[in-house]
């Protein structure tokens, strides 16, 4: 989609305005991104992100990272508070709304900050400049002698001062600096310090929307029953109870759009959503479900994996002839790492509002992670135009990759599209659970060799589903997945093996609908390559720590794992039946180490404490930072000692909280956050916490019990 | 369709509804109070905690022909009487809340054991809150917040002021 032009009236009036004021952004995310102008006139816009201030002073920020409970509503304003010198609670928030003059808009890859952290901040200074500028100008003093401060404008000397209401429509007729000066980090009074997030308090009194909440006039409400074995095709309905139960409206076939194919579905459409899910219950659907039985399957997937690692993979990147010195190597190792399918189990389940009206407009109001994939995929999928497309973001009660799935979305917009009405599907629970798309299971085949007492030799062969190639279609039977790079690559995760090392893939498809779940493949790939780290160390007769420190020459990493060492109390002596586990992972430009202390109870583990360090570079909010990790440590845990995903002969075997057990209150442990200062450019927050956790905690339960796991999930109450 | 005359946050609201259709549709649809949130259908992760007659229910599995009309329903809305009680307080002071939509049930949780037990250790925690997920994983800052609200209420009723 091309930039959509629209007038400044129109998204003066969008985001509730009357007066007009300075505008100023950016576009394009990239780091050289010229800044542009917008006169105080009706114009032709093509910058972003929006940061408006108007007459009366209100300063607006057109947020373009939907908040999934990663903190967005505060990391992204603080960013221009700071350099625009108001305090957070003066920048007003609205969600973007899709449009491609808003540029990128979707939350995921931990890259809120990353992303926006030169842009929005040059956009605030170059706002703070032109503010500035006009109110010298009006009392003919030098610019220097003028500073922005709570704000103002103040010529300190004389202790006047001009608010920025005062002065935005002036400022607005300057010419945008495009090389504004930003602030030194020694001058942050917002960025790095500890700060409430504002929205807290709406979500503490039931007073938050989420897409759930969200009620339109006329609205209908549909249930769906999905085809059990995904890709069946409805054979025959039987909707003669369906029809019984009060308030079902009607009963149609619809369909579910996934990004690489569609399936069947039938919806039951009822006046409130109780109606709808009795009539779903009542529903008989036979389905003609072809050979899935056998293609949607979880242990026929994971054999293929066992098979594809005794052949070569495609490389992806190799140092030395590995082959040959691992053949040659005396002391050398090979392990097999599994990691099952896992679903993303949002407490927020998917829907979604969709109106598509008679004129062919659309409006949507959905809890989903990127408003502009959202508009890609509703054009694409109801042949409108992004101008006939209205979407409203409304929070999401969690999301971990899901809700940039639009299979839910398109439904909606299916069946309203047929009964010309505002219509809320909500799935289940089980729908939810049973229908996907989930994270990959992957398999890691690893083998490496020590000499003289040094890790000397790595292969790590991937194996799996790739996301790129089943949601994007986008690779070669003879190319290697593309997003390993960000994962075990040498250049992400800076080991450095000696003698030979090799990173492989292979792809093993499914028909079971995969996506990226909260830090991709590195919740995969983290717990083979620092489980078989630990292995080799031991076979090294090392300590886990200097094995590591060893052959990772890089300074931050070492940091990290120095400062974990420090505050995990790695060098005291834990008593007989005890042990620590530690694993370090790098992913979406953070560096992330976790140390786990378990001990012995009964037949299987207690964990008694998770400490966690962290270099993200420069950060918003270090109590963000560490609340992001902790949700990764109950998360990563999860991931490693709960439910995984099985499809047995074409049905999935887990449908509710009860068979996909996530953990509990009961279950969380101890844990303790440290961020390292490195003053490093702004890496993720949300995902790297967790790719270190399982493998921290399988590297505890050996050091602990001497018994080596290797696939996930096992039972930390029975480890036999 | 029958019409059910409920007490809802100490307002007298009239419903006409299935006798089957749970509190919690009852509660977002009809009453169009949307704080008690749907997550699973099945009781199994607390979204949607209610208190009914002071105890904590799960309004998913709470037919509305079960709840007579002197039964007091609360819910997140009336939690706090019309301002912040302790607990949302200590909630905002710990920063418990990332996505924040399981926080309305696991807030009725709290507010039930804090009431039958004012100073819960963490093993009454774990008890009473074990039925309340938390997909985002802020756990540990229910837990100090439970424990902070524990001690500002023992501050409130003592009335030695702020600690």
């Amino acid at each position: 989609m091309e930039n959509i032009q629209t007038s400044r009236r129109d998204f003066l009036k969008a985001a509730g305005f009357t007066s007009l004021g300075l505008a100023v952004g950016i576009s394009g995310f990239t780091k050289d991104a010229s800044l542009k102008k917008i006169a105080p006139a009706v114009l032709k816009l093509e910058i972003n992100p929006f940061i408006i201030i108007d007459t009366a002073g209100n300063i607006t920020l057109v947020n373009p990272r939907p908040d999934m409970g990663q903190g967005s509503t505060q990391a992204v304003p603080s960013l221009l508070a700071e350099e625009l010198e108001v305090s957070l609670e003066k920048v007003l928030i609205v969600q973007s709304d899709g449009m491609g003059k808003y540029g990128s808009q979707t939350s995921g890859g931990s890259s809120s900050v990353r992303e926006l952290w030169m842009p929005i901040r040059k956009a605030g200074a170059a706002a703070r400049e032109m503010l500035t500028t006009t109110a010298a100008k009006r009392w003919n003093l030098p610019a220097a002698e003028c500073m922005a401060e709570d704000g103002k404008i103040w010529h300190k000397a004389s202790g006047k001062s001009l608010s920025y209401g005062e002065l935005a429509d002036d400022a607005s007729k300057l010419e945008i600096p495009k090389e504004p000066k930003l602030k030194e980090p020694k001058d942050f009074k917002i960025i790095g310090k500890y700060n409430k997030r504002l929205d807290v308090p709406e979500r503490v009194t039931g007073k938050a929307v989420y897409g759930l909440d969200v009620d339109v006039p006329g609205m209908v409400y549909a249930a769906i029953v999905h085809s059990p074995m995904i890709h069946g095709k409805v054979a025959s309905i039987d909707d003669s109870d369906t029809k019984k139960v009060k308030g079902v409206l009607r009963v149609m076939k619809t369909e579910r759009t996934m990004p690489h194919r569609a399936s069947e579905a039938v919806a039951v459409v009822a006046t409130n959503w109780w109606a709808a899910l009795k009539g779903k219950r009542a529903l008989k659907v036979s389905w003609d479900n072809g050979n899935y039985a056998k293609t949607v399957d979880t242990a026929g997937y994971f054999a293929a994996t066992y098979e594809a690692a005794k052949k070569e993979g495609v490389n992806f990147e190799e140092k030395g002839d590995f082959a040959v010195k691992y053949a040659n190597a005396k002391d050398k190792l090979e392990s097999h790492y599994e990691t099952p399918f896992l679903a993303h189990a949002p407490i927020e389940p998917e829907n979604a509002v969709v109106h598509v009206k008679d004129d062919g407009n659309v409006e949507i109001w959905a809890p989903i992670q990127g408003p502009d994939w959202a508009l890609r995929d509703v054009c694409g999928y109801l042949k409108v135009k992004p101008e006939q497309v209205k979407i409203n973001v409304t929070l999401l009660g969690g999301a971990f990759g899901r809700k940039a799935y639009h299979d839910f979305l398109l439904e909606a917009c299916h069946i309203s599209k047929e009964l010309k009405k505002p219509v809320k599907v909500i799935w289940t629970r089980e729908d939810d659970i049973t229908q996907g798309p989930y994270r990959p299971g992957m398999l890691s085949h690893m083998q490496g060799f020590v000499e003289d007492g040094k890790i000397t030799g790595f292969h790590h062969h991937a194996i799996g589903e790739s996301i790129v190639g089943q949601v994007f279609k986008g690779l070669k039977d003879d190319e290697a997945d593309p997003w390993l790079s960000e994962e075990i690559s040498t250049g992400n995760n800076k080991y450095q093996f000696g003698t030979a090392s090799k990173v492989s893939w292979t792809n093993v498809k499914t028909d079971i609908p995969v996506v990226w779940w909260r830090s991709v493949y590195a919740s995969n790939f983290g717990w083979g390559q620092e489980c078989f780290v630990d292995e080799l160390a031991h076979l090294a007769k090392k300590d886990p720590l200097k094995a590591r420190l060893e052959i990772l020459p890089d300074e931050r990493f070492k940091k990290v794992l120095e400062t974990l060492a420090e505050k995990a109390n790695w060098n005291e002596k834990l008593p007989e039946g005890s042990g620590r586990g530690i694993a370090v992972f790098k992913s979406f430009g953070s560096i992330s180490a976790c140390c786990i202390t378990v001990s012995k109870k009964d037949s299987g583990v207690k964990i008694d404490k998770v400490v966690s360090v962290i270099d993200c570079g420069y950060y918003v909010n270090p109590d963000n930072v560490k609340a992001q990790t902790e949700g990764n440590i109950v998360m990563g845990i999860t991931a490693a000692i709960k439910d995984g995903i099985t499809f047995t002969n074409g049905i999935c075997d887990q449908t509710n909280y009860h068979q996909f057990n996530v953990m509990r209150m009961n279950e969380a442990p101890p844990m303790e956050i440290h961020i390292v200062d490195s003053g490093a450019v702004p890496g993720g927050v949300g995902e790297p916490g967790l790719p270190p956790i399982a493998p921290a905690l399988g590297n505890a339960i050996f050091a602990a019990t001497g018994k080596r796991l290797r696939k996930l999930p096992f039972d930390i109450n029975n480890i036999a | 369709m029958a019409v059910y005359n409920l007490s809802l946050n100490g307002k007298k609201v009239k419903v006409d509804v299935e006798p089957d259709m749970p509190l919690l549709w009852v509660i977002r649809d009809f009453a169009d109070l949307k704080g008690t949130k749907f997550g699973c259908g099945m009781a199994l992760c607390g979204a949607c905690t209610i208190h009914l007659n002071g105890q904590p229910a799960r309004a998913c599995q709470t037919p509305v022909s079960s709840v007579g009309k002197n039964d007091k329903i609360t819910t997140i809305e009336g939690i706090g009487e019309g301002k912040l009680s302790i607990i949302q307080k200590a909630w905002i002071e710990e920063q418990v809340p990332q996505c924040g939509y399981c926080q309305s049930g696991q807030i009725m949780s709290a507010a039930a054991l804090l009431k039958s037990n004012p100073t819960p250790t963490d093993a009454d925690i774990d008890v009473a809150m074990s039925g309340n997920l938390c997909r985002c994983g802020t756990y540990d800052r229910i837990r100090k917040a439970i424990h902070r609200a524990s001690d500002e209420m023992k501050v409130a009723e003592k009335g030695i002021g702020q600690r």
